[in-house]
């Protein structure tokens, strides 16, 4: 078994407040994770702490057997590993094309000078960037003609999707989707599920999703870390940590009767 | 869009066509009539003006326009400019200062980092050929005032050409250096620390005149050498004949005035087409992507720092070739020119003009430059030439003389910048000539705000406050 992410003892401390409290990770290669938790317990920091955004005060973090601690998060990108995030970052004011081009920026080779001078390697690569962000447009289910639409002028749901083409440009190994599916109606939510299986099953990419709705979490993961108070509580396949005691403790409060956590 | 905007394309749609070619052609045809019937005419130089801001609104091909423009700038101006050198120099000042707002537009409009010293650049240019092109260097051990200028200069002229490219370079490092320690400031905060880079470069030209006189202090330095003109430029023939042209003596001073309007032409054709082409590249989506939002940017694999300091190192390049090319042409470079008022001045043109639109800029640079060496004095010497007369105002009957001098408009520069301003961001805040994202952002936006998208994170605190 291979892992592509491991976290060892990683913690992540604001001030007083411990975000994050020496948290194991291990997310095997090709595979849909999920990381769930009530609000405030902490997933996001992770991701930030694994993406380079925030540097953990303890712990290792290894992607792809090399260590990633300490390193600029555009580097970690450069490494294969790319995100979107929770409150959708596009870029606003770009056109839905140029955002997903800025995604493929370790990916296209031109430089300054090339630009200035329109080499025919910069005219080319510019070109190879443009139709690359258009396949990639039409890949997640977007319509043709949305490539010139400015970010800002599109429906939530289409905006979820371009962040992860955008994602997608960057051509990771592992993409870490924060989540993805808030604010979607059942239909949208479950043809972005279908999209998020395929990440994998047609790209190879390993998804690690952060995600509230219980019914995409249980449906697409094949391996659940329940994390609150910034530690990890329970980790295992759906089946396993729908029983969890602790996980419904969580969830539910200390005296809930020990059934199911209920699917809405 | 709005009604004026329709009005105007219907307006700007009777020089479509061939026809709309040939009309264009007519007007600048009649405007160049006027100007040789009075090449002193202030109106005649601002329609001058218009018909090239005109060309550019026309519905007609690129190339038409180009050649349009083309004709009116190498033609039209330079041949009016042999009846009123005055003409040159205003073109020519339009050329520095609309490479300067194309700088800082790369810094401010492109890549989001408000800067409020850019003019520091445009000094290090100008001080570089200042020192080297000038006798200073004989003089670093003197106090200011108290020498007799040397009467050789320690490099010969034409290294004036070597030093374009220095100057570029100079100032390119000082935009690094600059950029370094605010890397990691935003917003106000950069805005107050380039501010004070600034003011740092104005007080050391005002203040290196000792221990090592450098800069000679506030008394600037002068004379500077300007470019050795080719010999055939001002052969005895060649200006027999533009003296006749022109009806008046042509001189070697003359011709200089007609080399620093093209060199300026050329150096600003150069910035507008490298600016274009970075915009429309992957360093120019960068830019973008971090003035829009620098963490989504980071983590898509745009690196921060980099980014950032090709956009400090790239604005102020532009504006140390035309410090260069600035000194050589006035022969005098003191700390005067480069106070914060001249930041603020060219921060003016990118703002009015459209931040991020390179047409936008460089109309905005037009429109300062004439309001600020044309018009406002041009209305104070007519105003005191009637004050000499005996007439009195009309309707008030007041004679002119008792005018007080305190209503001179070129006193009121600043008033009509600020008045400008304030009329610009209510009713077309995008700028003059928006750019192409501005345009789409405040008008097609504005039916389709997307409920919820950017609640996350933008809750102020009274808000906090009321839950």
């Amino acid at each position: 078994m291979s892992f592509i992410l491991e976290l060892d003892k990683v913690t992540k401390r604001f001030g007083g407040l411990v975000a994050v409290s020496a948290v194991d990770l291990r997310i095997e290669a090709g595979s849909i994770s999920s990381v769930i938790g009530p609000n405030g317990a902490g997933k996001t920091t992770i991701f930030n702490t694994i993406t380079g955004i925030y540097k953990p005060e303890e712990g290792e973090i290894r992607f792809d057997g090399k260590t990633i601690v300490g390193m600029r998060p555009d580097r970690i990108t450069a490494q294969g590993m790319c995100r979107t995030f929770q409150n959708i970052r596009l870029f606003h004011n770009m056109t839905v094309l140029e955002n997903i081009m800025v995604g493929g920026h370790t990916q296209t080779p031109s430089t300054a000078w090339g630009a200035v001078l329109r080499t025919r390697r910069f005219k080319q690569s510019e070109e190879d960037a443009r139709q690359e962000a258009q396949r990639l447009l039409l890949y997640v289910g977007l319509p043709r003609g949305l490539g010139d639409q400015l970010a800002r002028n599109l429906p939530y749901g289409q905006q979820r999707r371009v962040e992860i083409a955008r994602a997608l440009a960057s051509k990771p190994k592992l993409i870490l989707l924060d989540e993805p599916t808030a604010g979607m109606n059942p239909q949208e939510t479950e043809s972005a599920t279908r999209l998020f299986r395929r990440l994998r099953d047609e790209l190879g990419i390993t998804v690690v999703l952060i995600e509230h709705d219980m019914k995409v979490v249980m449906g697409i993961s094949e391996r659940i870390s329940v994390i609150d108070y910034g530690q990890k509580i329970a980790e295992g396949t759906p089946a396993e940590v729908r029983k969890d005691q602790r996980v419904i403790e969580a969830y539910l409060g200390r005296h809930a009767e020990s059934t199911t956590i209920s699917m809405h | 869009m709005s009604v004026q905007a329709t009005s105007m394309n219907r307006f700007l749609r009777i020089f479509s066509g061939p026809f709309g070619a040939l009309l264009m052609l007519l007007y600048a045809g009649a405007v160049t009539y006027l100007l040789t019937l009075d090449p002193r005419s202030l109106l005649g130089r601002l329609l001058l003006f218009s018909a090239l801001a005109l060309i550019y609104f026309i519905p007609q091909r690129p190339a038409v326009k180009f050649l349009l423009g083309a004709a009116i700038a190498l033609m039209i101006i330079p041949a009016i400019g042999l009846r009123n050198p005055f003409l040159l120099e205003i073109g020519f000042q339009i050329a520095v200062f609309a490479t300067l707002a194309l700088g800082l537009n790369v810094v401010v409009g492109f890549a989001g980092l408000l800067d409020l010293g850019y003019v520091a650049f445009f000094a290090v240019g100008a001080y570089l050929w200042a020192f080297f092109g000038s006798q200073q260097i004989w003089h670093i051990d003197e106090a200011p005032g108290t020498f007799t200028v040397f009467a050789t200069f320690p490099f010969p002229a034409w290294w004036f050409w070597i030093f374009i490219p220095l100057g570029t370079l100079a100032a390119a490092g000082m935009g690094i250096l600059l950029g370094f320690p605010v890397l990691r400031l935003r917003g106000d905060y950069l805005a107050i620390v380039t501010l004070g880079f600034g003011e740092v470069i104005r007080v050391l030209a005002n203040n290196l005149d000792k221990p090592i006189n450098l800069t000679n202090g506030p008394q600037g330095i002068t004379p500077i050498q300007r470019p050795p003109l080719p010999a055939f430029l001002i052969s005895a023939e060649l200006l027999a004949t533009l003296s006749k042209w022109a009806g008046r003596p042509i001189n070697e001073n003359d011709v200089y005035g007609f080399f620093f309007y093209f060199l300026g032409l050329v150096i600003l054709g150069l910035t507008i087409v490298i600016a274009r082409r970075l915009d429309r590249s992957k360093l120019g989506r960068s830019w973008t992507a971090i003035r829009e939002d620098d963490i989504a940017a980071v983590a898509m694999g745009v690196p921060l720092r980099r980014t950032k300091l090709t956009a400090f190192a790239i604005g102020a390049a532009f504006s140390g070739a035309m410090g260069v090319l600035y000194a050589a042409n006035r022969t005098f470079v003191s700390p005067e020119t480069f106070s914060l008022t001249a930041s603020i001045s060219i921060l003016v043109m990118v703002i009015l003009g459209g931040l991020g639109s390179i047409p936008g800029v460089v109309m905005g640079a037009t429109v300062v430059t004439l309001l600020n060496i044309d018009v406002l004095q041009s209305l104070s010497l007519q105003l005191s030439s009637l004050r000499q007369g005996p007439d009195s105002i009309p309707l008030l009957g007041i004679p002119w003389k008792d005018l007080p001098t305190q209503l001179d408009p070129a006193r009121y520069q600043r008033f009509f910048f600020g008045l400008l301003l304030i009329l610009m961001m209510i009713f077309r805040p995008e700028g003059m000539v928006p750019a192409q994202r501005a345009r789409l952002e405040l008008h097609e936006g504005d039916a389709e705000g997307i409920p919820g998208a950017e609640i996350e994170g933008d809750i102020t605190p009274d808000e906090k406050l009321a839950d």
